[in-house]
């Protein structure tokens, strides 16, 4: 599989001892997006992985520890956000301009 | 063969829609993105329950790839134009499978869903239904094709080109970053490869760069254009995207795609790995 699981919801099934996951929603105007292309890029700004927001606006990364950058493309705009990532459950939220 | 043979745009295809001997194809691996709207009058493929064989790990024989297209009313004469969501990655994948069995007229949307989606153009939830044809594939055209026997072959001689993240490439990770790290193979790359992520030859819409572009970038990272090349990912469609690049845009002679890539390669008993 290369294609992005659905993305949101349950942690179920997901191991957060070995698992760097990263995941949040994607707001504008006070309100999530649903549909909006989020990339993770690297320490480089180099792509890692993008997923389509779920209608709830949420995106889901697995990654590693390190410092992580989040784009998000949606016809309302463009946003981003920097984290530091550790092992266990890292949650974030990308507001378009 | 040069970019207006095998990439149409968003307004091509919009002012296409409908015309006879014209077949849009939507190829993705998350199949659900069709159902909730696609081009008008466009077909599925879903990548792994239409396009792989259900038993073992390749794609189709010549045989179920004919049953395949006429069931989907594909004819020998039709101009297929394929899309797709992940940055046109299994629509990539598509493109090189149907030269494989020597379709004649193939081309890719340029910037696939992703593009659509951005420019605001209308999706349809309408169900497709062509009539069935009668599908006649050629003989595999595997010059176009890389086997794990060559890649180890081609260790220090040919162009091996990574297309994965730089993380994947140096074992960081195993996976891209969608998917969880729980993988059973070695981490690392094939000794000698040069790492071109295949996201280096798009913008950010998902749209190809362009050829001037594109061919500073390959002269840049090193790749040797009198060497023949084989492009790897971790399953084969990332690394079908930079194959499309390199043969059907920039005209490059000898380029397989290895499909079996850094799954197979990297649960490979005895063969060397990089990291």
């Amino acid at each position: 599989m290369c294609g992005a699981p659905k993305q949101g919801g349950s942690l179920a099934g997901i191991d957060l001892s070995t698992q760097t996951v990263i995941q949040g929603s994607v707001w504008h105007d006070g309100a999530p997006v649903a549909g909006a292309y989020v990339r993770l890029l690297d320490g480089t700004d180099e792509f890692t992985a993008e997923v389509v927001t779920s209608p709830e606006g949420e995106f889901r990364f697995f990654a590693a520890p390190g410092t992580w950058k989040l784009r998000a493309l949606a016809p309302a705009g463009k946003g981003q956000r920097v984290l530091d990532a550790e092992v266990g459950l890292n949650e974030t939220t990308v507001v378009l301009d | 063969m040069s970019r207006n043979d095998v990439l149409v745009n968003v307004d091509w295809v919009q002012e296409h829609l409908g015309q006879p001997g014209i077949v849009f194809v939507e190829v993705d691996e998350d199949a659900s993105a069709y159902d909730g709207g696609h081009i008008e009058g466009a077909v599925k493929l879903d990548w792994k329950k239409d396009l792989q064989d259900p038993l073992r790990r390749d794609y189709l024989d010549k045989t179920a790839f004919e049953a395949l297209l006429s069931s989907k009313g594909v004819s020998n004469d039709d101009t297929v134009v394929l899309y797709g969501g992940n940055n046109n990655w299994f629509a990539a994948y598509a493109y090189w499978y149907f030269k494989i069995y020597g379709h004649r007229d193939v081309k890719l949307m340029d910037g696939g869903r992703k593009k659509w989606e951005l420019d605001g153009r209308p999706l349809s939830k309408d169900a497709v239904e062509r009539p069935a044809t009668q599908y006649q594939a050629s003989e595999p055209d595997l010059s176009i094709r890389a086997f794990r026997d060559e890649v180890v072959a081609s260790i220090g001689s040919k162009n091996l080109v990574d297309v994965r993240s730089p993380d994947e490439f140096s074992g960081k990770i195993l996976a891209p970053a969608h998917l969880p790290q729980e993988q059973s193979q070695r981490a690392g790359h094939v000794p000698t490869a040069i790492n071109i992520p295949w996201s280096k030859a798009a913008n950010e819409d998902g749209t190809f760069k362009s050829d001037e572009e594109l061919a500073k970038l390959y002269a840049e990272q090193g790749f040797d254009d009198s060497r023949p090349t084989i492009a790897y990912c971790r399953i084969g469609e990332r690394s079908s995207h930079t194959w499309f690049v390199l043969r059907e845009l920039l005209g490059k002679t000898d380029v397989k795609n290895y499909d079996g890539s850094w799954v197979e390669y990297g649960s490979l008993v005895g063969v060397p790995i990089e990291k």
